[in-house]
């Protein structure tokens, strides 16, 4: 399995949404309940007979819709298409049924639209505008960015603009990742060893930063509190946070992995917290205090210090915190291929394998506890 | 009168008018009262001042030399001329004749401009004539000029000492001045030897100085040559710095060197014994020539100094010390320079030889240069804390590690990216029946020889765990023998991709989890497991993003037989490869869309084609 996401529009119960990936047995989605005083997880499962998943999102508005990426064979060709769908109801806001009798429980996925890409390529991702109304979605299809409109409420999607990467060679978008800041109107891409930056209103690109990493890069991820900070992890396994003001240097490079970064993640409020999933098996949760938006701690002053990086001497300062690996999981036994924090407990993240393993585990409390008080 | 006039006249000898002068004139005076001897006093008086007057012009003439200065003044002190006029010109012209000297001294250099950065020609006499000059000139003339200022005017009132010692400060401060800045044409290494002849005779001339007026400077002129012989030690260190980049240079480019065919190129290890034998040697002879500073026969040698802080500060730290850490920098560099933003990286070859240099030298090579300069340079026991041995040796080792580290990164990488591209641009739902193995592989193989054989050429075998028997001829099977996923009934829950694979995670809690990017040690068997590692993970990676047909997973099955034919000799462990090839064969199967693995005897047949 490859394909993970929380409940983006869910803020009270912790849930994710796994999807599988088997070439012989019918495809699922998993809606994985996590509750949180009684540790225990229940688990509802929708059919998505279509294909195989290797992505999935859902909308930031409404706790019903996802959209999934999914291969579709036909003879001899494979296709790599999206869908938006619709959770059955009561599926959405979660059930606290026992777990014993969960075999009959599969219902299926309304489709709601498909979004053509017969004329595009194969489907990468599918990212929803975050902080909307889950009425607009980008797709990146081999070379192509595409925004979508969803009209009738989802039942149609129509292309509203496009734009394409002219280059020579094949050039293919292998992930991306839409811009919470300037009101939402920059998305990020990452094609071979490159970074781009895209005004989704001009369909421009911005910026570029070439040769991000050595090999492929693998994903992206946007600093939720610092308007122009992002990181990029790829195959040289190394992950790089850059300033996108000034892309001829990463601002800070990580190296603890041994093998491809698949995914980095931020963490939705604290974004000193940094997830790493890799196919060396592990899972590395970082603490990049310098470069977050609270180098020196959380300031419970009159005067609010917003984020320095330079060293002000003055009267109220703390010791800048170190940047250090919080911990390292190992509970996987093969590659990890998707991280990501829940959207309703910032404290608490979910890691999926290749073996179809899901890890759920939380921040240490101690630093928790630094991080708060 | 008439005599003394005969004698006072200009030309004659004033020595004698002045004696007959001084005999007279307590006669004179004695009988002044008289008429008659007043006139004769009078006349010998106006004589006399005139031959004052004389000898005070003969003064301001700058052609005296000092002897005869010393006589016009003792005459005029005779005459009872106020001493501390006589002083202030004796000073003043003694000073100018000496201010001529340095002045002749000076203009053999070049104007002092700092802001000319033309390239100033060399000087026209070599250091030692230089220094030579100005000891004896200078020196030679000041020695003088203090001794007989002082026979002069000791115990006059109104000519001390203080006034001596004030002008003599000024003009050996200047004097101190020429000499730096002659010190600091010296361009290049020239000859030490001639520094150190320079440098010590102005230290014995200053010394015979130093011993009438102590007050001239003597921390000045010590501080002098301290500093033109570290100047001179840095130097050197600059110098071993551009020798061992020259080396470098040279060993790049006879690795880059087309080969003609038939000719064997360089081999490593003779490379790398050029490079360390040449650094140790001119290591050495460095270390020769600053030994020449603290000679027995040098003057200078026994100043505490250079007993002590130059032994210990300048030369062990600062020269020897600071090369061997440098070195290790640089080898480091090469690991970590930005290799991965389109700069030119270094060869693979190189990155082997600077781990196996930086290796050797913490094994034996610095502990034998610093008891070398240990020897040469004996420490004191209350100098400054010097570096020790065993920092040395780790800084070096690391350096070495890391450049393993890399070179096994690299080459990985290399490999990795070939079996990456071509898992990624073939077909493999439309593929036809295998016939024979992929040439990728083979080249795959040639490559993993290729690497073995360089890397056999500087480290050692290392250990390898003992084959089992048949190692060779292990079936490789699509399905490991405990799973068989028809066996299951059709009934399962639909969480159906989970449990497939629950036997094989079964099975991974007793195998030995594989790192990928383990450190290296420093044996060959070592090295290849680790380029094999990540060369088999990058393959097992890229199958599981495809997706397969029948005869795409059979070619997976026949490439991988043939892969561990022969990769299994290059492992530390067999095992390992041998797992990660089944991980391959495994996800291929699940990405397969109708896996029916071919018959083993047609995979071994094909393999041994092929």
């Amino acid at each position: 399995a490859r394909a993970l996401t929380p409940q983006t529009a869910e803020t009270d119960a912790i849930r994710f949404l796994v999807g599988t990936q088997s070439l012989r047995y019918d495809n699922q989605i998993h809606i994985i309940d996590f509750d949180d005083e009684n540790n225990i997880i229940n688990k509802n499962v929708l059919l998505h007979q279509v294909g195989e998943i290797w992505h999935i999102s859902t909308s930031p508005a409404d706790k019903g819709v996802l959209a999934t990426c999914y291969n579709k064979t036909s003879d001899s060709k494979v296709m790599t298409c999206a869908a938006v769908w619709r959770m059955p109801k009561e599926l959405e806001s979660g059930s606290h049924e026992s777990p014993d009798d969960s075999s009959s429980n599969t219902q299926t996925l309304e489709l709601l639209c498909h979004l053509d890409n017969t004329a595009h390529g194969n489907m990468a991702c599918v990212m929803w505008e975050p902080m909307g109304d889950g009425k607009k979605i980008i797709s990146l299809a081999d070379n192509n960015i595409l925004l979508w409109d969803l009209q009738e409420s989802s039942a149609k999607a129509v292309l509203s603009s496009s734009a394409a990467l002219e280059g020579k060679g094949q050039l293919k978008f292998t992930s991306g990742r839409w811009s919470p800041h300037h009101n939402c109107t920059q998305i990020a891409t990452a094609n071979d060893t490159t970074v781009r930056g895209w005004d989704t209103r001009s369909m421009r690109q911005i910026y570029c930063i070439e040769n991000a990493h050595g090999q492929l890069v693998r994903d992206l991820d946007f600093n939720p509190n610092k308007q122009y900070y992002l990181a990029s992890c790829g195959d040289d396994c190394k992950v790089k946070f850059w300033d996108t003001r000034n892309v001829t240097e990463p601002v800070k490079t990580l190296e603890e992995h041994s093998h491809w970064v698949w995914n980095v993640r931020y963490n939705h409020s604290h974004d000193q917290l940094i997830l790493t999933g890799s196919s060396d098996s592990r899972v590395i949760l970082s603490n990049m205090v310098s470069i977050s938006s609270e180098p020196f701690g959380h300031m419970v002053d009159d005067d609010e210090l917003s984020d320095q990086e330079e060293q002000h001497q003055e009267e109220k300062i703390k010791e800048p915190l170190q940047d250090s690996v919080i911990a390292t999981y190992e509970e996987h036994e093969d590659s990890v291929y998707a991280v990501e924090w829940s959207s309703a407990d910032p404290w608490l993240f979910a890691s999926l394998s290749y073996d179809g393993r899901l890890v759920i585990n939380r921040v240490p409390r101690a630093l928790k506890y630094h991080i708060l008080l | 009168p008439g005599r003394l006039r005969r004698w006072a006249a200009p030309g004659a000898e004033p020595a004698r008018a002045l004696r007959c002068h001084a005999r007279a004139r307590a006669v004179l005076r004695h009988y002044r009262h008289l008429p008659s001897f007043r006139a004769i006093e009078d006349e010998s008086h106006a004589i006399m001042a005139d031959l004052a007057q004389r000898l005070r012009a003969r003064l301001r003439d700058d052609t005296l030399d000092p002897k005869e200065l010393t006589e016009c003044v003792e005459m005029l002190l005779q005459l009872e001329e106020p001493p501390e006029e006589l002083c202030e010109e004796f000073l003043s012209h003694a000073g100018a004749r000496l201010e001529a000297e340095l002045a002749a001294l000076e203009a053999e250099l070049p104007p002092a401009d700092p802001s000319s950065t033309a390239a100033t020609p060399p000087p026209a006499s070599d250091i030692l004539d230089f220094v030579d000059r100005g000891s004896s000139a200078f020196v030679g003339n000041l020695c003088l000029l203090a001794a007989s200022y002082r026979s002069l005017f000791e115990g006059r009132p109104g000519a001390g000492d203080g006034r001596l010692e004030a002008f003599a400060a000024t003009l050996t401060t200047r004097y101190f001045e020429l000499l730096e800045r002659r010190l600091a044409l010296e361009r290049g290494l020239g000859d030490t030897s001639l520094l150190v002849r320079a440098l010590d005779r102005f230290h014995r001339r200053l010394r015979a100085l130093l011993e009438l007026l102590p007050a001239a400077g003597a921390e000045a002129g010590a501080a002098l040559v301290a500093r033109a012989a570290r100047e001179r030690v840095d130097r050197y260190l600059r110098a071993l710095q551009t020798f061992f980049l020259g080396c470098l240079g040279d060993v790049r480019q006879a690795l880059a060197a087309p080969r003609p065919p038939g000719k064997e190129g360089p081999g490593l290890p003779d490379l790398l014994a050029t490079l360390a034998s040449s650094v140790l040697g001119q290591l050495k002879a460095v270390l020769a020539y600053v030994q020449l500073f603290t000679a027995k026969d040098v003057a200078f040698a026994s100043l505490p100094y250079f007993k002590g802080e130059f032994c210990a500060e300048a030369v062990r730290e600062g020269l020897v010390v600071a090369f061997v850490r440098w070195l290790c920098r640089t080898a480091r560099g090469f690991a970590d320079g930005p290799a991965e933003r389109g700069a030119p990286a270094a060869p693979p070859a190189l990155l082997l030889l600077l781990a196996r240099l930086c290796l050797d030298y913490e094994a034996t090579t610095v502990s034998y240069i610093l008891t070398l300069t240990d020897e040469q340079f004996p420490p004191q026991d209350t100098g400054p804390a010097v570096t020790p041995g065993p920092a040395l040796c780790a800084e070096a080792r690391g350096a070495a590690q890391r450049l393993l580290d890399h070179y096994v990164q690299v080459q990985g990488a290399a490999v990795a990216q070939m079996l990456r591209k071509s898992v990624e641009t073939r077909d493999w739902l439309g593929t036809v029946e295998p016939r024979n193995v992929r040439a990728v592989m083979k080249r795959v193989v040639e490559d993993i020889t290729a690497i073995d054989v360089q890397v056999g050429q500087l480290f050692e075998e290392g250990v390898r765990r003992a084959q089992s028997s048949d190692s060779s001829r292990r079936a490789f099977s699509v399905y490991s023998s405990s799973r068989a996923p028809g066996r299951y009934a059709p009934s399962y829950t639909p969480s159906a991709p989970m449990d497939t694979h629950l036997l094989s995670n079964i099975q991974k809690l007793f195998s030995e989890r594989i790192d990928i990017f383990s450190p290296v040690e420093f044996n060959k068997v070592s090295v290849l497991t680790g380029i094999i590692k990540i060369s088999l993970k990058t393959l097992l990676e890229c199958v599981r993003l495809r997706t397969l047909g029948r005869f795409g997973l059979q070619q997976v099955q026949v490439d991988g037989h043939y892969l561990q034919l022969y990769l299994w000799r290059f492992a530390a462990d067999e095992r390992v490869v041998q797992g990660l090839l089944d991980e391959v064969a495994a996800s291929a199967a699940h990405r397969c869309l109708d896996p029916v693995p071919m018959e083993h005897s047609v995979v071994e047949l094909i393999c041994e084609r092929g």
